[in-house]
């Protein structure tokens, strides 16, 4: 992709290009293990919250490496609010679907074979759920944070 | 046994960072370091000499994870404290962006516009 | 109605996110949300009042292994305290918060904090009784820090760090019951001390609890950010945090607990007395020379938390004749409903007069009744209540209390607590020559009424105030005495484990 190309060689926003070139190779990787992590989480250690912090370390990476325009394009303060907020709409649906069975976050689906991926019923949804909304709002509050905190570093300035 | 007083020690260590240092940001690392003495504890609380990790995994019998394992469920607390700590970690942090946006300052003891 | 029971908790948490989802489309839907998922809460509270003890199992799971819920008297309780004066409070919010920006957020941290709340009431579960808490508690100190003034950030990080240190203390706690019982389910934590019996670890998860759930509740010696944090925050928020959050957070968690899983301890009694006492004498006596209305009402918070706990302490006498204890826990519960009408109202005629004067100073208003009558007689009603006048409910809920210590053979609390209740007297006579009597100021010559929407949860609540005095014999007096019932009855509680 040239653009990407352009982005590295362009040394005024972010890191150096060293940095920007392992970022660019790392980065895939980060969010396969992420995503492996959220939906492996019945099976194996991790889970929701373990995958969703990777996940939202990738971003975070991202930002860090290549200034916040590029990470931007990829998530922007709205859609990482609007990611969020799904998330804990997703898990609170899946604990009022459990009413179909007759009690709330009751495990209304087939439990499967034991060591399948589609295995557990409910336990994979509910970590897709937990790691969209970590890895949103993880990123939500860096962005924030780190606006913020320009803007404070700004205030510095002024009084030096 | 010992390993209890190295919780009960951080605990200490944390309690008294939050009430002797006056810098907000120290007073922050101190709130911290009491919340993690005590998923430390947490986590000896389950521990067994010569427990497995209580996962079951391909070709492993139940059973005997059951009767080797460590406890799962202090483990799953401190998961649980983990984020909730993350939760509260973030506000603080945010609101000590704020309290040097309006102060100037991270000097607790120049923070100081309520009293009596 | 019984299969619904976990909906206290989904319909806030719910409605809290689908707010912030829909206020990016439009920002005048955050109203109605907020007011119908409240309105059906309060609703529910109350159908809750006629049913049974009941156990709910969350996921299906039985009880040692999964999360229970118990409907209890006490619960139902608290839940219609919550409730309805959340519900109130969120009538109040509509007009009075369009003063602050971004109202939308105000409505979803307001909703966590009702569900954080509600949750805390219906678990049965010590942990998971720890995570509302916190859900409770980290909404309520964004919502206290909401104005992002020099003084609201203040006061809301002073709360927020002596807010962490209670959370932990609470923690360590748990985690030493886990270590000691391997249980964190509240009907069995019951019947495994029950065999263990009291010993020295024991003692200091006592003591960590007192500590943790004190400062949740303000209790004296850990009383410093209630008077600091409550006048900070919006006129609303601090309706619902003097009037609910530190009964449901602080009182209720440790009658619970004391009550339930402890049981009726000398040490335990004498503590929560002496706590009790000492918070009645110092809260009173700290808001004599505020000119801060609402700080001033802080401070009274604090007294008149003293009254809940003394009677609690009372309660958890094993010495005197159960009869007295009895009647002390009554008076304390009953006090503890009466302080949430009458305190959620005075903070509300205070967010009311500054909603139109721009003040909070009494010595800068004055004659108020005249241009503001509705809000003035409201807040004379709830003066009146607090002060203890004897047709409103103050008088009676402390005169439960003051026969019970006599009675009991402490007349030292008993003169206590009638000292208090003098002093309190003083205190909201001088507010009432202050801000409604007297001369009208040049400046506030053209002050007009606030608005309706604000007014009328001023009324409901005053005529709240009236009718749990008044009407006492008939109306309340089941509910209180199935609350009084439940707390006294330990075994019921254990047998939960295995009758629900």
């Amino acid at each position: 992709m040239p653009d990407i190309d352009e982005e590295i060689r362009d040394t005024s926003k972010g890191m150096t290009s060293i940095v920007k070139t392992v970022v660019r190779f790392a980065l895939g990787i980060i969010v396969i293990f992420g995503a492996y992590i959220v939906l492996y989480g019945h099976l194996t250690p991790g889970g929701g919250f373990a995958g969703g912090v990777i996940l939202a370390c990738g971003y975070i990476v991202l930002t860090l490496a290549f200034g916040r325009q590029i990470a931007l394009r990829k998530m922007n303060n709205k859609a990482a609010s609007i990611l969020d907020t799904s998330g804990v709409l997703a898990f609170l649906a899946i604990g009022l679907l459990g009413y179909t069975g007759g009690y709330f976050f009751l495990n209304f689906l087939g439990r499967g074979k034991m060591f399948d991926l589609v295995s557990a019923g409910t336990i994979p949804l509910c970590n897709i759920a937990i790691g969209l909304k970590v890895t949103a709002s993880l990123f939500a509050i860096f962005l924030a944070l780190s606006i913020f905190g320009r803007f404070i570093s700004s205030l510095v300035d002024e009084d030096e | 046994m010992i390993c209890y007083f190295l919780a009960l020690v951080l605990f200490v260590m944390g309690l008294y960072c939050l009430v002797a240092k006056k810098n907000i940001i120290k007073k922050i690392i101190g709130v911290t370091i009491t919340e993690y003495s005590i998923n430390l504890f947490l986590i000896l609380i389950g521990y067994r000499r010569g427990g497995i990790a209580p996962i079951t995994l391909r070709g492993m019998d139940p059973g005997e994870v059951a009767a080797k394992g460590v406890d799962p469920l202090p483990q799953a607390l401190v998961l649980t404290s983990i984020v909730i700590g993350l939760g509260v970690l973030a506000l603080m942090v945010a609101m000590c962006l704020r309290l040097y946006e309006k102060y100037k300052t991270f000097d607790m003891s120049e923070i100081n516009r309520l009293r009596g | 109605m019984q299969g619904f029971y976990p909906l206290f908790t989904a319909i806030p948490l719910g409605m809290a996110f689908i707010n912030l989802l829909m206020a990016k489309i439009s920002k005048k839907v955050a109203d109605y949300i907020a007011f119908i998922a409240t309105g059906v809460l309060a609703v529910m509270a109350v159908r809750m009042l006629f049913e049974p003890v009941f156990v709910y199992k969350v996921g299906g799971w039985p009880p040692p292994w999964g999360i229970l819920l118990v409907s209890d008297g006490l619960s139902s309780l608290l839940l219609v305290v919550i409730n309805v004066i959340g519900f109130l409070a969120i009538i109040f919010s509509t007009k009075y918060m369009t003063t602050y920006t971004a109202k939308p957020k105000y409505y979803t941290l307001f909703l966590l904090m009702i569900a954080g709340m509600n949750g805390v009431v219906i678990t049965g579960d010590m942990f998971n009784m720890y995570v509302f808490l916190e859900i409770a508690s980290i909404a309520s100190y964004a919502l206290v820090g909401f104005g992002c003034e020099k003084e609201e950030l203040e006061a809301s990080f002073k709360y927020l760090i002596l807010g962490g240190v209670a959370s932990t203390a609470i923690l360590f706690g748990i985690a030493f019951l886990y270590s000691m019982t391997g249980t964190l389910n509240m009907p069995d934590l019951a019947q495994q001390i029950e065999i263990l019996g009291m010993n020295k670890a024991l003692g200091f998860v006592i003591a960590l609890f007192i500590m943790g759930f004190g400062l949740k509740a303000s209790s004296v010696p850990f009383h410093a950010w209630l008077p600091d944090a409550h006048p900070s925050a919006p006129a609303p928020i601090s309706a619902m945090l003097s009037g609910v959050l530190i009964k449901a957070l602080g009182v209720y968690s440790i009658a619970r607990i004391m009550f339930h899983i402890f049981g009726p301890e000398p040490m335990i009694s004498s503590i929560l007395m002496f706590l009790g006492a000492l918070s009645m004498v110092v809260g009173v006596f700290m808001a004599v020379g505020q000119s801060d209305v609402k700080r001033m009402l802080a401070y009274h918070s604090i007294s008149q938390m003293g009254y809940v706990t003394i009677g609690l302490g009372l309660g958890l006498n094993p010495n005197v004749d159960p009869a007295v204890a009895a009647l002390g826990l009554f008076g304390g519960l009953y006090h503890l409903v009466n302080h949430a009408s009458f305190k959620s109202l005075l903070f509300l005629c205070s967010g009311s007069f500054e909603y139109r004067t721009n003040t909070r100073n009494k010595y800068e208003m004055g004659g108020l009744i005249r241009r503001m009558p509705i809000t003035s007689t409201t807040c004379s009603i709830a003066s009146l209540s607090i002060s203890g006048v004897p047709p409103f409910n103050g008088f009676w809920s402390k005169l439960i209390i003051i026969i019970a210590f006599l009675k009991a053979g402490y007349p030292l609390y008993g003169a206590i607590a009638v000292l208090v209740a003098f002093m309190t007297l003083i205190s909201f006579v001088r507010l009432q020559k202050d801000v409604i009597f007297g001369t009208l100021p040049e400046k506030f010559r053209e002050v007009k009424e606030a608005p309706l929407l604000m007014t009328l949860p001023l009324i409901i609540l005053a005529v709240l105030c009236l009718a749990l005095g008044v009407a006492y014999p008939f109306v309340d007096q089941a509910m209180l005495q199935a609350a009084k019932d439940t707390l006294l009855d330990k075994m019921a509680y254990m047998s939960l484990l295995t009758g629900g």
